[in-house]
């Protein structure tokens, strides 16, 4: 029984808290700086907290959509819906969750703080209304949304190619998007409304499935990143400041994968049938090409950024093949991956608020200063490599099972990216962390502060436990993913029978 | 006098009439009182501006027709004029600061603008070419004037003769095509013409094309778009703010009637070409605003780009096309006239700032104008979940509808282009180093710009009254 809109306060949480610290945090002295922290931590740790009471009442032997708000927006047909369902409910939480971290490892940021928390804050009303959008139109204003402090946050408060990295980041996001929108316009003339749970259940033509499935393909193949449309996400990362790489990696690029379980998928059945030997192949060659080239980075936010071009690979690997095993297996790999990679994005930070360089080769034998740091890098490099006992390692194997029952040779070649992984993340390990301290720059480093143990420390104990035991994700999860599979194949069936007909 | 004489009602033209008489009673005003009654003009012409708003208001509903049909107020007429009227009210509002100057000091400049927003109002209610002549004259020789006011400026002197002869070429053109078109349907209404025009003949294709020809530079789309970018430059920049607003919205107002009303069962011959004066138009507006460096310059290729966006609306012929372009114009005049306002408050030692670089840093100097812009900027972009956004999704839906997709991906693909170079100007005030303090904006300026740009964030908050008011005056036409 729900008496608020829940889901509508968890969005419009953060924008009122930009609101709050626009009035408060004025005349940009340090108070002004102080109070804009403070509102945002308190304003993300708040709404994590209504997110909590969002899974204690999500029931989740349901497949259907639930905490359903609907209002009035633009006429006919197109129509304010929020709800969430077992696929995106791990979404919501996960950007609730990473948000305070995110702020909390921007506590050192001394420039503009207030804008800084703003855009933060505005973002992250964007992401959560991405998640539980149940309008194609509110999907989208969202979606797009999040271009615009995106933008801000690498440009004003990136590193020294923050221009060109911001623009290309801008420039690749939107001309994916905006096919999208047209493919969303079709849709929508197609089935009167923009309704996403109607959507799902209207038959769309075959030759219309082809054209929107290639639209949305455009636009999710951007964000995911997916080979060869990647290339934006390395200058990204690279000239994003820290909180921004870590919610780059965490967040958005699940936008893509969430697009394709949300809309590809149930919508486009027969389109995603055909086009995933597509998909597969992109995803093999993301997987291994990327990691490749991350083994030949000299910049540690590079090598990461190149990582998790490759560990997206096998979400779409799981997504488009189909299976039980492989879609909960992409679902559990994002929300894995939006822990880890935003753990290791962090951890980078860390050393880079020491030495303000994240060339690798400035870096040896960290451990000797710095145990507790070299230990925490240690659990991210494992669950990175996809280790037994990390979250990491759960998601891959159910993506590869997945796969495995469809198409053997791209599970082949994904497993040979699992060991080129641990080649890229223990070389990457083995350059910062062992070795003599010869470096005299790094005589004097220290260790984790209070400050960094608190944003790393809830992100260790998840890795684990998800590692350990992955049953509450999963179950969360399982109704909605059955749900999904079940009618993809019976859409695809009926087609082989029609088609087997004389 | 009597209202209602058969065929002769004066009472759908009262609101003109009010205007017309106010502007000649506020001109013998002026030239009796001198040019210190500048600003006393100017206050009263808003005035003026608003009392024929609420005329226009005041009308019984419904359907008005007067001077046997050559003159129709139908709820796209009541909802553009309205638009129209508001568009030169703020113009009138923003020229306080620029009038201020002792040798602007013209109180003509307001019974102009006033004049010419009289004849918008006949364009928006046109019903038959003559009125659509005599509406489009009226409010064009006015601008020709304003184009030039600053006396002392080369430039501007340049810019109103630039645009009065080459008005003047398209209004010829215009007109011999008027004529073709009265000589093959002898007939003259809108109404009568599509009474005639069954299938599309030689004769009237001619025709149309001529008339299209000017109609096109009115609005100011590819290829008759040359004037545009020198005008902008060169005119006042409250001119330029003015000139891309109204005058566009009675233009797009009468493009769009008589291509619904008279020809529309020949919309096979002119969906072609307003397809292909789209296509030109968002492609050179965005390609050609990249290598700009004056931001008027650059705002003048944004606006033939976002006519040929309205187009696209057009290019559909339905009446969601319509609907589009309606919420495109009521959009886009809010965007272009926040930015210009932007420009005109932006001031460096008592200099206007109109090279691009000058805004450099002015997020650090200037917060709250630089946001503002910025969500201006973006809107113009189309970049959700600013009202721009919306604008461009209900022409394309249309377009979609009535089954344009080359059409539709050409013009979203230019918009990425677009989005371009409104990023650089976002860069350029976000990213830059400052380049020193700007002036204080004048009060009135600043509230134009603030709520320009607050309508644009929060239009999507609250959507649904405009959307209905511009379904109705899209219905009205078919």
């Amino acid at each position: 029984m729900m008496t608020w809109p829940i889901l509508s306060v968890i969005t419009a949480v953060p924008a009122l808290g930009a609101l709050l610290i626009w009035i408060a945090a004025r005349g940009g002295d340090e108070a002004a700086n102080r109070n804009a922290r403070w509102i945002a931590l308190w304003t993300t740790l708040i709404n994590f907290a209504i997110s909590l009471i969002l899974v204690a009442r999500f029931d989740p032997s349901q497949a259907g959509f639930q905490f359903v708000e609907e209002g009035r927006w633009l006429a006919s047909g197109i129509a304010y819906k929020m709800g969430v369902d077992g696929i995106s409910l791990p979404l919501v939480v996960l950007t609730t969750a990473i948000m305070p971290l995110c702020i909390i490892a921007s506590w050192k940021i001394t420039s503009r703080v207030p804008a800084y928390m703003i855009a933060f804050l505005i973002l992250e009303s964007l992401m959560v209304g991405t998640f539980s959008a149940l309008d194609l139109l509110l999907f989208y204003v969202f979606f797009e949304g999040g271009l615009i402090p995106m933008f801000l946050i690498i440009g004003v408060w990136g590193g020294p190619r923050r221009v060109y990295a911001t623009f290309k980041f801008f420039l690749y996001t939107l001309l994916g998007s905006v096919l999208m929108l047209l493919a969303i316009m079709a849709l929508y003339w197609n089935a009167g409304t923009t309704d996403i749970p109607t959507l799902m259940t209207t038959a769309v033509p075959y030759r219309l499935q082809t054209w929107a499935w290639l639209a949305f393909f455009a636009s999710f193949a951007v964000k995911m990143p997916m080979w060869p449309v990647h290339t934006w996400l390395p200058d990204a990362h690279v000239e994003a400041p820290t909180a921004g790489s870590v919610i780059l990696a965490a967040i958005l690029l699940k936008m893509g994968g969430y697009g394709f379980l949300r809309f590809s998928l149930p919508m486009f059945p027969l389109a995603s049938h055909d086009f995933a030997p597509l998909v597969f192949t992109l995803s093999a060659i993301a997987i291994i090409y990327t990691s490749l080239v991350a083994l030949m980075q000299e910049d540690m936010k590079k090598l990461i950024a190149y990582s998790s071009v490759a560990h997206m690979g096998f979400v779409t690997m799981g997504i488009f093949a189909g299976t039980m095993q492989g879609v909960a297996g992409g679902v559990f790999q994002m929300v894995s991956h939006g822990i880890v990679s935003g753990a290791l994005f962090l951890c980078v930070g860390v050393v880079y608020d020491r030495m303000h360089t994240r060339e690798i080769a400035a870096y040896g034998g960290v451990v000797n200063r710095m145990p507790l740091y070299a230990m925490v890098f240690l659990v991210f490099t494992m669950a990175n490599v996809g280790l037994p006992g990390t979250s990491g390692f759960v998601g891959e194997f159910l993506t590869l099972i997945g796969t495995f029952k469809v198409s053997v040779p791209t599970a082949f070649f994904a497993t040979v990216g699992v060991i080129l992984s641990a080649a890229y993340a223990l070389w990457l390990y083995r350059k910062i962390v062992f070795g003599a301290l010869v470096k005299p720059s790094l005589a004097s480093i220290k260790d984790l502060t209070m400050r960094e143990v608190l944003t790393l420390g809830p992100l260790l104990v998840l890795t684990i436990i998800f590692g350990f035991f992955p049953k509450p994700l999963l179950d969360l999860s399982a109704a909605s993913v059955q749900q999904l599979v079940s009618n993809y194949s019976h859409a695809i069936t009926a087609v082989k029978a029609a088609a087997l007909m004389p | 006098m009597s209202f209602n004489t058969a065929g002769y009602s004066l009472l759908p033209v009262l609101p003109e009439i009010v205007l017309a008489v106010g502007a000649m009673a506020l001109l013998m005003l002026g030239a009796f009182r001198g040019q210190r009654s500048t600003p006393l003009v100017l206050g009263l012409s808003i005035a003026l501006l608003l009392a024929t708003g609420l005329v226009q208001c005041w009308l019984p509903a419904g359907r008005l027709e007067t001077f046997n049909g050559s003159f129709i107020v139908d709820s796209y007429a009541r909802f553009l004029k309205i638009l129209a009227l508001a568009g030169s009210a703020a113009t009138l509002l923003i020229s306080f600061g620029y009038l201020e100057d002792r040798s602007r000091r013209i109180f003509e400049y307001a019974i102009l603008i006033l004049i010419s927003t009289v004849g918008m109002m006949l364009l928006i209610s046109a019903g038959d070419l003559i009125m659509l002549y005599l509406g489009l004259e009226l409010m064009s020789l006015a601008l020709y004037v304003v184009a030039a006011s600053d006396r002392r400026s080369v430039k501007s002197t340049e810019a109103g003769l630039k645009y009065f002869v080459l008005g003047a070429l398209a209004s010829g053109m215009m007109l011999y095509g008027m004529s073709l078109i009265y000589g093959f349907t002898g007939n003259v209404s809108f109404a009568g013409i599509a009474a005639v025009v069954k299938t599309g003949s030689v004769g009237v294709a001619f025709g149309l094309v001529f008339l299209l020809v000017g109609l096109c530079f009115k609005v100011s789309v590819v290829p008759f778009h040359m004037w545009t970018p020198d005008v902008y430059e060169g005119a006042p920049t409250p001119i330029t703010a003015f000139f891309s607003a109204s005058p566009k919205v009675a233009a797009f107002a009468v493009f769009v009637r008589v291509l619904t009303m008279a020809f529309p069962n020949i919309l096979h011959d002119w969906q072609q070409i307003v397809v292909f004066v789209s296509i030109a138009s968002m492609a050179l507006g965005s390609f050609g605003a990249i290598g700009q460096r004056n931001i008027k310059r650059m705002m003048a290729y944004s606006s033939i780009a976002h006519m040929g966006f309205a187009l696209v609306g057009l290019a559909s012929g339905t009446a969601e096309g319509v609907q589009g372009v309606v919420l495109y114009l009521v959009i886009y005049v809010a965007m272009t006239f926040g930015a210009f306002t932007v420009i005109l408050a932006m001031k460096r030692n008592g200099h206007a700032m109109e090279e691009i670089s000058d805004f450099a840093g002015l997020s650090r100097t200037n917060p709250l104008v630089a946001f503002f812009f910025a969500m201006l900027l973006f809107s113009l972009a189309g970049i959700p979940p600013l009202a721009g956004f919306f604008a461009k999704f209900y022409v394309f839906t249309a377009a979609i509808k009535a089954g344009l997709v080359t059409l539709s991906v050409i013009g979203v693909l230019t918009s990425v282009v677009g989005a371009f170079y409104y990023l650089n100007v976002i860069k350029v005030m976000y990213f830059d180093e400052r380049a020193g303090a700007t002036d204080v904006v004048r009060f009135e300026l600043g509230a134009v710009v603030a709520v320009a740009a607050i309508f644009n964030l929060l239009f999507f908050v609250y959507p649904g009254p405009l959307v209905s008011a511009a379904t109705v005056a899209a219905k009205s036409l078919f």
